[in-house]
């Protein structure tokens, strides 16, 4: 199988064309940039996905190809759900994407449709995301009569609201809430039927793929971690923003493109609240790739990066963060429920100084206990964030204890977009 | 391969039977629900988890047979 030369090699690739400021790129500016949709055979492009490397960039990392593969084995496929909950608090790349690029994640969902045999797709966004729902109609609008029909529905916000069972479960007249699985999404999903369910990069960037091939789309980046992603990039640096970098950049690089940090860092949140507090001085030797995130625990998550300066108080943020996630989790479970809302106040009282001495063991007793037991993966995100908290800023809580905190607040992002509509620098 | 107990999180409502049944195998956290060992049964408790698993007021124990 031939691919059209690429037009564009290096970076930007998903963000190619757009101008930092404007509007929603037009379809014939779309074209303009990538060329028009490819033809691609099913067979083909599942072959061509799983040859790039891609993996979900929801957070999950799973490998794109065998998601694809799973559903496309089954009968009776329904439809490819473009899941742009977005609902982690500090994340900005699906609202950018959808917002200013539609047509790329359109593109992405209609090839993916192709490859699975559905016939409908669905862009599922959160109800405040008003300017995506406007641009993704006119998208819808302009573009020539698909072989698949797209529809974008608005659900409730929420952190586990776009937890993908959740999002089958409301789609099919439920509760935004997650569902016990198996059966998985990809068994039994809209409507009962197999159903593919992506974040709107994973889309994107396979929309490149399908154009350009797997060879091109291995220009850049890692032999494990190949390609490009999309990195919200926030908190003490001098240009937050979403920023399109190459896997296999220095974490040093990630702060340098946002303008760099705003003032000496102490700590860095990479993958978002569900992610993992590093130290600075060790983060930054880190690269972005899994193979680096994975030797200290972490993950890229929703490609989310906070930095901390010297001035904030990570315990205090941190107390927040993880009150804010015990208030969002859905009740269903009970260590969900019970858990979190323990280890937050736990965590809060370590952060006033007012913790019993042992608290920080029962806490981490508890984050081991909790781990794993919910039907969804928000209580194993949320003690993940807690222990690395609880590990990086631990002589914090001897601070704290002795009434010796100034820190400022950080303003961490909670329920609100940290770049406030998704902004391109 | 002798199967494992799961549990379905949402039903569960933190009775407690299993535990009581099946101490072995099942003990509860600090706020009643089960935390279970998840390696698989051994044979001479099969009987007991089935058991355990009949008595649940919200069928929310499982004995997995198949998957994993």
């Amino acid at each position: 199988m031939t691919f059209a030369d690429a037009g564009h090699h290096g970076l930007p690739r998903l963000l190619a064309g757009l101008e930092p400021g404007g509007g929603a790129m037009s379809l014939a500016a779309h074209t303009r940039v990538h060329g028009p949709l490819p033809q691609v055979p099913a067979h083909q492009l599942i072959e061509e996905v799983e040859r790039s490397g891609l993996r979900g960039r929801g957070g999950a990392d799973f490998p794109t190809a065998r998601k694809l593969r799973a559903v496309a084995e089954r009968r009776r496929v329904g439809a490819v759900i473009v899941n742009g909950s977005e609902t982690e608090p500090a994340s900005a790349k699906d609202r950018l994407l959808l917002s200013r690029l539609p047509h790329l994640v359109l593109d992405g969902a209609v090839l993916a449709a192709g490859a699975v045999g559905a016939r409908q797709v669905i862009v599922k966004v959160g109800s405040n995301a008003v300017d995506s729902v406007r641009v993704l109609e006119g998208a819808i609008a302009a573009r020539e009569r698909a072989p698949v029909s797209i529809a974008v529905v608005t659900g409730p916000e929420g952190y586990v609201a776009g937890e993908e069972s959740a999002v089958v479960h409301y789609l099919n007249g439920g509760p935004e809430l997650p569902t016990f699985v198996p059966p998985r999404p990809f068994e039994r999903g809209y409507r009962g039927r197999p159903t593919l369910i992506q974040n709107p990069e994973t889309l994107a960037q396979l929309a490149l793929v399908a154009r350009f091939g797997s060879h091109w789309y291995r220009e850049l980046g890692t032999v494990a971690d190949p390609g490009s992603a999309l990195v919200t990039i926030t908190g003490a640096v001098r240009a937050p923003g979403v920023y399109e970098l190459a896997f296999g950049t220095a974490m040093s690089d990630l702060l340098a493109a946002a303008g760099g940090p705003s003032e000496p860092l102490q700590a860095l949140l990479v993958g978002g609240y569900f992610g993992t507090w590093m130290e600075a001085s060790r983060a930054t030797s880190l690269r972005l790739a899994r193979e680096d995130l994975r030797s200290v625990g972490c993950t890229l998550g929703s490609g989310v990066l906070i930095a901390l300066g010297e001035s904030a108080c990570g315990l205090h943020e941190s107390a927040r963060v993880i009150a804010y996630l015990a208030d969002q989790s859905a009740g269903q479970c009970g260590p969900c429920a019970y858990g979190l809302r323990a280890i937050a106040d736990s965590v809060g009282a370590l952060a006033g100084g007012v913790a019993h001495p042992r608290e920080r063991d029962r806490v981490l007793r508890w984050t081991s206990e909790v781990r794993g037991r919910g039907a969804c993966h928000h209580p194993d995100g949320a003690v993940r964030f807690v222990e690395s908290a609880l590990a990086v800023f631990d002589d914090d809580i001897d601070t704290h204890r002795r009434g010796r905190c100034r820190a400022r607040p950080a303003g961490l992002p909670l329920g609100g977009p940290a770049v406030p509509g998704g902004r391109l620098r | 391969m002798s199967p494992r107990l799961r549990i379905n999180p949402i039903a569960c409502e933190a009775h407690g039977l299993c535990a009581e049944l099946l101490p072995e195998l099942i003990r509860l956290d600090d706020w009643g629900y089960p935390i279970l060992d998840e390696s698989e049964v051994p044979p001479d408790l099969l009987g007991l988890a089935r058991r355990a698993v009949d008595a649940c007021p919200t069928l929310a124990l499982l004995l997995d047979e198949d998957r994993h």
